[in-house]
């Protein structure tokens, strides 16, 4: 752990502040700048930011390594079935139209359900990697 | 369409310049890593200027941040010093003096910065600007672009960035849940 006290408080003061800024631009992507993409790589990169200056294994206890391997696929999955659904409910491959009530409701809940299978793969694959690193340097 | 300021373009990309070769010189790998960083950061803030603040967004937070932490963990593997007993300087000098000339020789062929007869605003650009609100609702149009129209595309790199995990966790071994406590 970082001993230096500007860093360890300076990174729980920012922390809740930064995963809430994922979760912003994770819902406002349909608004503003941003999307299911960098909303995950924020996400992961405050947990990552945790593991580095407290100890990685703080960061496994919070986020366990089981839940990332089962998450990161989760949202390629999430994905395919959202296309997978626009099928089932009569339409083509990934056509989110017919999804709801009218198209542009049905488009409005394609993207939200695609974005965040895109945020929850992107945030669990960052924090993996990052992990996996942090296992070897520390000679496991 | 706003046009792009000279000052400030030129400005960045001359400190983007600097910061290329500061990170060229240094032997030292740490310090190569953070140039690289702020080169990373310096080139969102000219995504800013060319009004992509998507891609500014994008390049802000995976290369100025994820991929420095990365290769800082990568540096924490290896060491931190270049080993520079195995370094061709004149080759390497060519590589770049040729692959640079041939870059600036494609940019000759390039559309002018905004140019509504570039051949890429020629064919579907016109009709997803026109009909995204109408079809799909989503004020930004990036977003309606990269995850309706173009929802295959996005696909295929979730499962690419699914994939890359699925390699590091492959090359470097499965993170051990039992660390010390």
């Amino acid at each position: 752990m970082l001993q230096n006290p500007i860093v360890r408080i300076a990174t729980k003061t920012l922390l809740p502040v930064i995963l809430l800024f994922a979760l912003y631009v994770q819902f406002h992507g349909d608004y503003g700048p941003g999307g299911g993409f960098q909303a995950g790589v924020i996400f992961g990169s405050g947990l990552i930011l945790y593991g580095l200056v407290f100890e990685p294994h703080r960061l496994t206890r919070a986020v366990p390594i089981s839940a990332l391997l089962v998450l990161a696929p989760l949202g390629v999955l999430l994905y395919a079935f959202t296309g997978v659904a626009g099928i089932a409910f009569g339409g083509m491959y990934l056509d989110y139209s017919v999804l709801g009530p009218d198209p542009k409701a049905g488009q409005h809940l394609g993207i939200f359900l695609i974005e965040l299978g895109v945020g929850v793969t992107v945030a669990s694959v960052v924090v993996l990697m990052f992990t996996a690193f942090a296992a070897r340097s520390r000679g496991t | 369409m706003t046009d792009l300021d000279p000052v400030i373009a030129a400005v960045l990309l001359a400190l983007m310049a600097a910061t290329a070769v500061a990170a060229a010189v240094r032997r030292n790998l740490f310090a190569v890593v953070i140039f690289a960083s702020i080169y990373s950061l310096l080139s969102a803030a000219f995504f800013v200027v060319l009004d992509a603040v998507d891609v500014a967004f994008t390049e802000a937070a995976v290369g100025a941040g994820l991929s420095t932490v990365l290769m800082l963990a990568t540096l924490a593997l290896t060491g931190d010093q270049e080993d520079s007993t195995h370094h061709h300087r004149a080759l390497a000098l060519i590589v770049v003096v040729v692959t640079g000339a041939a870059l600036i020789y494609g940019t000759s062929d390039m559309p002018a910065y905004g140019d509504p007869q570039a051949p890429v605003h020629q064919r579907t650009v016109d009709r997803y600007l026109e009909d995204s609100r109408t079809e799909i609702g989503v004020p930004n149009a990036v977003t309606s672009v990269l995850a309706s129209y173009r929802g295959y595309d996005t696909l295929g790199e979730v499962t690419v960035i699914f994939t890359a995990g699925l390699g590091v966790l492959l090359l470097l071994g499965r993170p051990r849940r039992r660390a010390a406590r």
